[in-house]
């Protein structure tokens, strides 16, 4: 079982979460091409090693979150917000 | 083995005696003892039956690796089937019987396969039963299964009760800085240098003694030690758990521990549970959980009267029991002088067989003193006796291998052939472990970072190096969590004067023998080499062909040296052979344990909708849908389901019907851009939704496929209720903020699930509109005018209870949706029955709802099951071609547009007096097999039409069909049914109705 550590909750048992999928696909304009939408839909890296996971808290914040974890060891090396304007807040509360 | 209790001496409490039963002879032990200490006590030697041969089996250790004293505990319901009675705590009333035999384990009539043992070899069953010669005719795994059943009745185990369990078990969660696993010498040192710095430490000990090793050894020294030390546990606040067994650990400091309370505790106490399953979440864990005595492969090995070195030594000191008269010790090491010397000070006659051919002189030397003989280059080579050893014939080394050395008589065989530290819990961490050929044995390897081994888990082998080693991983945890520790150097591994010698297997040329290495599962050296003989070479394969190391001890007795022969049949080091994957649990886990409370009523919630007792007031019988309880039908005295769901449907077109619909979903999606959010995830236009109004809506995932229907009620410029279906609701929220989170961030929405927070009942036929008029404060508010199709109000009923409506119809019939917030949901459905009720309306449940909406063709989750295109569900037209939406693009894929893909239609049987069932297969007439060509997915009695009716889906729609007979494959429930496929819109296709 593994921790995350919500920036806004704190580390909490992995069954408060659940996965997303791969956090670092960029889904394209509604309106892009099929191809665009094949490879942001279909198309997924098999890592071994460090990956960016989408996690959502779902039975805490519900935020939805980037996680950056070892696929080998399970090692988390960095949580954050997905949402860029509440992760900007998050570093810069003024 | 001729045992008996001493007077003095040992750590049990002789002012307190206890009763217990044995296979139906009450015996007495004393407190501090255990099952196998009593037994043993009382001069029982036969305890067991092995699993396949069916060999007398006895004591054969003190701890966890038990193999051959397997028992069954307790009757009835209560019936604990393979309990070590080496682990079982005594306690007062403890009932206890041998098991895997019958009548009992002195008299087994199964012992007769053990004359045919030689046929029984691993893989025999399969061989034989799965169609080699002479058998062929019994070939396939049809055959097999019928054998199967009759093989396993004659190998195996203990029963488990058949009956509910009548104990309760719990869940229970924890936290601490530091974990130490075993509290011997290693684990208590190290929970006090924690502690000492600072630290929050939890000490887990599975045994119900804290102490470890000190509680094996002799004299008044380990005693005072002990006492010392665990006065400081307690002094400095360690949380410490005993009869707690850490039987895993997981990611990121994650430890699974199974607590087991005294039964005497629990038979006093009815609402405690029977164990505890802990998940504890560490910062650092320290393993200090011991190693394990390994015995040797010599014939008939198994014999009651031989047991590892180490526990005999653990009988007489800690339990005051000599387990024999006339010891011999058979060894390869150093540690087996330890017990020698102490058993022969309790007064047996002891000779220490010392497979070394150059003898450690000082060691000799110090057991002398007391009797000890000690020969060199001698081994043990079989053992003679039978239900109880009575001689040992012995092999001597020549320099190139064993000779017969003749025979001496005995009456117990103690064996040492080395030690394996505990490196499972690492191991369940993937870390790999090492093979150490100077003290023959696997090493822990390198651990993660806040995993630190210590003691004799860690290779070390002397109690003052296990302390040392403690110390030292206490000061690495504390120092890992910032705080201040002594520096304290690690001790060597190891620490033996004299090197072991390996020694894995005894066996003289030309001699056939029964030496068992994994006696558990009855697997023999013989059955390891037949396995490398088959071509076997991986020790996954050989594991898997054996059985070894797969009974409930795990391979802590036999692993090793199941590895060591296959080494020698491939002539490779064990280093090179490899070691199978540990895995938790450590020791079994109950399964009420896993289950916890979550059984019977709260195996999963119930939801229940705010109207729930106001439904079964009025007669509901209630079903399950997904977590909720929803009305199933309102019978009437003497209606059947079939009955009262017809009228319900009837009543409900012909004057108005009352239906609770809180489980459906309801979002709040508000926000300055919330319409052009809705009108991204909605197939259909949503941009130029009035306020007042509401719409049908379909959303589609990313790959074109529909994910949920439902609609949406425009509140105001920038306020919109949502509603989902029961099944999707969840997911469609957690759909809306992973968009709006993660890929629109820039729009600026909430969503907020209020489905708690409103309760919804559809007012539903062509009277409906009365009953609201007769409810509402302002009736003209539900006028056709105010209130038309797909219109909304929000207003107040009557008494001043705030509700919104909109007039949105499932069922094809003129009708509202009437929400209000939950707590008034009593108060609502009492206002609209008093008013339905005198225009002959009634209440109707979730058959009835069914009917109306196959009749109507509306899809629902049965139908959206995730393989869908909207094309399929023959919605295509609210597929906007004017506007990109979530998956407008990948839906258009060539195979999700395809004609032929099966399409929503709707069912007639062929003769109308017939039925069908939903779930099965429609196929062609002329083609009655296979896939077929589509499916049924809901089927009701139709009032409207007189008859049975379906909706389901079929290849290409019911275009493709018309005037061909479709045949309902149901081979195994009814007989096959011819049917027509007709339009999905069965009823009033034109929809004049809803429009009222």
């Amino acid at each position: 079982m593994i921790r995350i550590n919500c920036p806004y909750c704190g580390e909490r048992d992995h069954s408060e979460f659940t996965y997303g999928g791969d956090g670092s696909v960029k889904y394209p304009a509604l309106d892009a091409s099929m191809e665009d939408w094949l490879q942001a839909v279909f198309q997924r890296e098999n890592i071994r090693g460090v990956q960016t996971e989408s996690w959502h808290h779902v039975n805490g914040c519900r935020m939805w979150l980037l996680v950056e974890r070892d696929t080998m060891t399970h090692e988390i090396h960095s949580v954050r917000v997905a949402h860029p304007g509440l992760q900007q807040a998050l570093e810069d509360p003024s | 083995m001729t045992a008996r209790r001493l007077d003095a001496g040992g750590r049990i409490d002789r002012s307190h005696s206890l009763k217990f039963n044995w296979d139906g002879r009450l015996l007495r032990g004393f407190q501090g003892d255990t099952l196998a200490s009593a037994l043993m006590a009382n001069g029982e030697n036969l305890i067991g039956r092995s699993f396949k041969y069916h060999r007398p089996r006895g004591i054969m250790s003190a701890g966890v690796e038990e193999s051959g004293a397997l028992v069954t505990v307790g009757a009835g319901a209560k019936r604990d089937a393979n309990v070590k009675a080496t682990t079982c705590e005594l306690f007062d009333g403890l009932a206890a019987s041998g098991q895997n035999a019958w009548p009992n384990v002195r008299h087994d009539l199964g012992a007769v396969s053990n004359l045919f043992s030689r046929f029984l070899a691993a893989g025999f069953y399969y061989k034989t039963f799965m169609g080699l010669p002479p058998f062929e005719w019994g070939q396939g795994t049809g055959w097999w299964m019928k054998y199967e059943k009759i093989i396993r009745r004659a190998a195996g185990m203990g029963t488990a009760s058949r009956e509910p369990d009548p104990d309760a078990y719990e869940h229970a969660h924890a936290f601490c800085d530091v974990l130490v696993v075993g509290a011997g010498p290693a684990g208590i040192s190290a929970a006090l240098t924690a502690v000492w710095a600072g630290l929050d430490v939890v000490l887990v000990e599975q045994d119900f003694e804290p102490g470890g090793d000190y509680l094996n050894q002799a004299g008044p020294d380990a005693d005072a030690t002990r006492a010392k030390l665990l006065a400081e546990i307690v002094d400095a606040d360690v949380r410490v758990m005993t009869r707690t067994t850490a039987f895993g650990l997981y990611d990121h400091g994650v430890a699974g521990l199974l607590e087991r309370l005294p039964d005497q505790q629990i038979q006093n106490n009815k609402y405690l549970p029977r164990q505890r399953f802990w998940t504890l979440r560490a910062k650092q864990i320290i393993v200090a959980a011991g190693a394990l005595e390994r015995h040797i492969a010599f014939g008939n090995n198994d014999t009651p009267g031989v047991m590892t070195a180490a526990a005999a030594r653990t009988y007489l000191n800690r339990f005051g029991v000599l387990p024999g008269k006339q010891i011999i010790l058979s060894t390869n090491n150093d540690s087996a002088y330890g017990p020698a010397l102490d058993l022969a000070t309790a007064g047996a006659s002891v000779h220490l067989l010392d497979a070394r051919p150059d003898l450690p002189v000082d060691l000799v030397n110090t057991v002398a003193a007391s009797g000890v003989r000690v020969t060199s280059g001698t081994a043990a080579l079989k053992a003679v006796g039978g239900k109880q050893i009575t001689r040992l014939e012995t092999a001597a080394w020549t320099g190139t291998g064993w000779q017969s050395a003749g025979s001496e008589n005995c009456d117990l065989v103690l064996v040492s052939g080395g030690w394996s530290p505990v490196v499972n819990l690492a191991s369940h961490l993937s870390t790999k472990p090492v093979w150490d050929q100077d003290n023959c044995c696997f090493l822990p390897g390198e651990t993660a970072a806040h995993i630190h081994m210590a003691g004799s888990a860690a290779g070390i082998w002397q109690t003052r190096d296990c302390e040392t080693s403690g110390r030292v991983a206490g000061a690495a945890a504390a120092k890992a969590l910032g705080k201040t520790a002594p520096d304290i150097s690690k001790p060597e591994v190891g620490g033996w004067s004299h090197a072991i010698s390996p020694l894995y297997e005894v066996t003289v040329p030309g001699k056939k023998l029964k030496s068992f290495v994994d006696p558990q599962h009855d697997v023999t050296a013989d059955d390891v080499r037949l396995a490398h003989q088959e071509g076997f070479v991986s020790v996954e394969h050989l594991k898997r062909y054996t059985t070894l190391g797969m009974a409930t001890d795990q391979g802590k007795m036999g692993n090793v040296i199941g590895m060591a022969l296959m080494g020698e049949a491939l002539g490779k080091d064990i280093s090179d052979v490899g070691t199978t994957t540990f895995r938790p649990p450590y020791t079994p886990v109950s399964l009420g344990a896993l289950t916890g409370r979550n059984k019977g009523d709260h195996f999963r919630p119930l939801r229940r909708t705010p109207m729930d007792k106001w439904n079964l007031d009025n007669g509901a019988t209630m079903t399950e849908a997904g977590l909720w309880r929803r009305p199933w039908y309102f019978a009437r005295s003497g209606e059947t389901i079939k009955e009262a769901y017809i009228r319900e449907t009837t009543t409900t077109r012909h004057d108005v019907g009352l239906c609770d619909v809180t489980s459906l979903g309801k979002i709040a999606v508000q926000g300055p851009d919330a319409t052009e959010f809705l009108n991204r995830i909605y197939t259909n236009p949503f941009a130029k939704l009035p306020v007042g109004k509401a719409r049908y809506g379909i959303m589609l995932r990313d790959d074109g496929i529909v994910m949920d229907d439902g609609t949406t009620w425009r509140l105001s410029e920038t306020d919109y209720f949502m509603t989902t279906t029961t099944a999707h609701a969840a997911k469609v929220m957690v759909w809306l903020e992973e968009l709006l989170q993660m890929r629109w961030p820039d729009l600026k929405v909430h969503v907020t699930s209020v489905s708690e927070q409103w309760a919804g009942c559809a007012v539903v036929g062509p009277k409906s509109r009365a009953v609201l008029e007769a409810c509402v404060e302002d009736a003209a508010l539900v006028s056709n005018d105010n209130l038309p199709f797909m219109g909304v109000v929000e207003t107040r009923l009557k008494n001043g209870i705030p509700c919104r409506i909109a007039r949105i119809s499932f069922s094809g019939e003129m009708a509202s949706e009437v929400y209000v917030p939950s707590d008034y949901a009593p108060a609502m459905m009492d206002m609209l029955w008093q008013a339905a009720k005198p225009l002959g309306g009634c209440l109707y449940g979730m058959e009835a709802l069914g009917a109306l909406r196959i009749e109507k063709g509306h899809v629902t989750g049965t139908e959206l099951d995730g393989r869908v295109t909207i094309d399929d569900a023959g919605l295509g037209k609210m597929a906007s071609p004017n506007k990109h939406f979530i998956g407008s693009v990948l839906r258009q894929r060539p195979a999700m547009m395809a004609q032929n893909r099966p399409r929503l239609v709707g069912i007639f049987p062929k003769d109308r007096d017939q039925t069908f069932n939903a779930g099965t297969i429609l196929c062609r007439a002329d083609e009655v097999s296979g896939h077929g060509e589509g499916w049924i997915t809901g089927v009701t009695y139709s009032p409207a039409f007189g008859h049975w009716i379906g909706i389901g889906f079929i290849t290409g729609g019911y275009q493709a069909w018309e005037g061909q007979t479709v045949v309902v494959a149901d081979p195994v429930r009814r007989e096959n049914v011819d049917v027509e496929i007709v339009s999905p819109h069965m009823y009033d296709p034109e929809g004049g109705r809803h429009h009222g």
